[in-house]
């Protein structure tokens, strides 16, 4: 009984050590956001918080400038994730299912296409993508932000593995109630797919929230910027500006953890339940 | 709806059509004109040259040498570290014993959702030279001199790799927790019954089943580190670092392609990377024989 014990403060120790390293930038883009830019460029982060420099000013400055673009980036990156995740959602468990619960002929070489996406990254294709954009007229637009991703591989991946565990019997049920195929898929199979969308929520939206390649090489306008490229612009060889920087990164984590946390539960057990068959 | 979409012999191709769709667009096209630009001088919408192998000849210079080297070592220490230590902590986590999982898992898991941008703009600071900073003011609690991180190659990768593994540790831990859990408890008990200690139950139950989750994570790995390049330009700031001590392949193609403009000679980077990924890929398919198509 006395080595369960030791063995599980040993643990609590392990898990506690990784979980400072996992908390602590947090807690230093916090204090530093309360921070003039001076002090920042003056002491950087150290270990002493020197509280007694904190203001609100930096706060009010993000949200009494108007030429700062920020909100309209912060406005940007909203609208980009929700139509990304609502589209990229409705697209991969639409493919996802028909992947997993139908055999059909050429869908071995369908998955090993979704795979093959999966493990080439978009980076490499990126030039040429980029000229399609102009020619589909795309170029520095929402729609040439998401619709590269829309049928996202991973998530549609997911949606096939979960699929092919869903109660087939039901399918046939639906058929002998009249339904068509898709509303058997609409009306009976989305509610049994419901941890599955919501981890998917998560990774999609985290995906979108988070990206920087394709979007730095996707806008232009300064207008149209996403709240990472957007903040990576106040970050220039010609000095930091810090004012705006550090607020700015805290409210940029705050919208997404939000999510997680409303979503985290259905986010582990879908993670679970979905599993991964190797 | 008309009457042929609706027969059930049809229906999976309707359900896989966007995919497919989204696949000849935003795949293949691409891929294919990649191949092609690979081969011409584009200076310009119509000014473009066929110029044969000349952009591959010109790809044997230092710099993207040095990109390559930078690639496939961030992706082996970040493979070493994100392999082995998530699966530990899941493992720790997985204990019947009350430790606060929820917590834990929630506090690995919140570094993913933030942008590497706002993650950079912390780590930069932390690891900057000066003697105060955070990092090297903790290596002084143990006698370690201050280190001018971001200054020279060896340093620079430790900051891209913890920066890595800060971001991505949760991820991996979830996934091997899924996996864990995919292991039937009664072998435990037999094992248990049998006499086996905690390491033997570890060595011989444990390992042998969470195998198809650790290539799942072995090869996402692959594929992030291969794909790097948001920590090193949340780093750095641009796509060409200093003294080339933190470009990676993607930012060289980006460096070449978007900044110097030379758009042909990005792609035959681009194939090159390419390349290499299917290679590896090829070798971990032989090697672990993954994502066998049966259910």
């Amino acid at each position: 009984m006395k080595a369960f014990r030791a063995s599980r403060a040993a643990m609590i120790a392990v898990l506690s050590l990784f979980a400072l390293f996992s908390l602590t930038p947090f807690y230093f883009l916090l204090i530093s956001s309360f921070k003039p830019g001076v002090e920042m460029i003056r002491s950087g982060i150290s270990l002493n918080p020197h509280f007694e420099k904190f203001t609100l000013n930096m706060y009010k400055l993000v949200f009494s400038l108007d030429e700062s673009n920020f909100f309209i980036w912060y406005k940007n990156s909203l609208l980009y994730t929700c139509v990304q995740t609502v589209l990229g959602l409705g697209l991969t468990s639409f493919v996802g299912y028909g992947l997993g619960v139908y055999k059909f002929k050429g869908r071995n070489a369908i998955f090993v296409l979704v795979l093959l996406v999966m493990m080439v990254p978009l980076e490499i294709m990126m030039i040429p993508l980029y000229k399609e954009m102009i020619a589909l007229r795309l170029f520095d637009s929402m729609f040439g932000v998401v619709l590269p991703f829309a049928v996202f591989p991973s998530a549609v991946f997911f949606f096939r593995q979960y699929s092919s565990g869903l109660p087939l019997e039901l399918m046939d049920a639906g058929r002998i109630d009249g339904l068509t195929e898709y509303g058997i898929f609409f009306r009976v199979m989305i509610p049994l797919l419901k941890p599955a969308f919501g981890a998917m929520t998560i990774l999609i939206s985290m995906n979108c929230w988070n990206a920087i390649v394709w979007p730095m090489v996707v806008l232009r306008n300064s207008k149209k910027l996403t709240i990472p490229i957007g903040l990576s612009t106040l970050i220039t060889p010609y000095g930091n500006n810090y004012d705006l920087l550090m607020p700015g990164a805290v409210l940029a984590i705050v919208p997404i953890i939000l999510i997680f946390i409303l979503n985290q539960r259905s986010f582990i057990e879908g993670l679970t339940t979905g599993g991964v068959k190797g | 709806m008309p009457r042929i979409l609706r027969s059930q012999k049809i229906a999976p191709y309707v359900f896989v059509a966007p995919f497919l769709v989204s696949f000849a667009i935003f795949f293949l096209y691409p891929l294919i004109s990649t191949v092609q630009m690979s081969f011409q001088d584009i200076s310009g919408f119509n000014d473009v040259k066929f110029i044969g192998l000349q952009n591959y000849a010109n790809l044997a210079n230092s710099r993207f040498f040095s990109a390559i080297r930078v690639t496939i070592l961030y992706t082996f220490w970040t493979i070493a570290i994100l392999a082995p230590l998530p699966l530990l902590l899941a493992t720790m986590l997985n204990s019947k014993q009350r430790i606060g999982a929820g917590f834990f898992k929630a506090a690995y898991f919140i570094p993913q959702l933030t942008s590497v941008i706002v993650a950079g703009i912390f780590f930069r600071f932390a690891f900057s030279d000066s003697p105060t900073a955070l990092v090297n003011a903790i290596a002084k609690l143990f006698g370690g001199g201050p280190v001018s991180w971001l200054k020279s190659s060896t340093p620079t990768m430790v900051v891209m790799v913890t920066l890595c593994v800060w971001r991505w540790l949760g991820v991996n831990i979830v996934y091997f927790l899924a996996g864990l859990q995919n292991i039937s408890p009664e072998l435990y008990e037999s094992a248990s019954i049998d006499g086996a200690n905690t390491l033997g139950k570890f060595l011989y139950i444990t390992l042998p089943g969470i195998k198809p989750t650790f290539i799942y994570v072995v090869t996402i790995s692959v594929y992030g580190g291969f794909a790097m390049f948001s920590e090193s330009y949340a780093l750095f700031g641009t796509a060409r670092t200093p003294g080339e001590i933190g470009s990676t392949m993607v930012g060289y193609i980006y460096q070449q392609a978007f900044v110097e403009a030379r758009l042909g000679f990005g792609a035959a980077a681009g194939m090159m990377l390419l390349v290499l990924m299917l290679l590896i890929n090829l070798v971990q398919l032989k090697f672990f024989g993954a994502f066998r198509l049966e259910d």
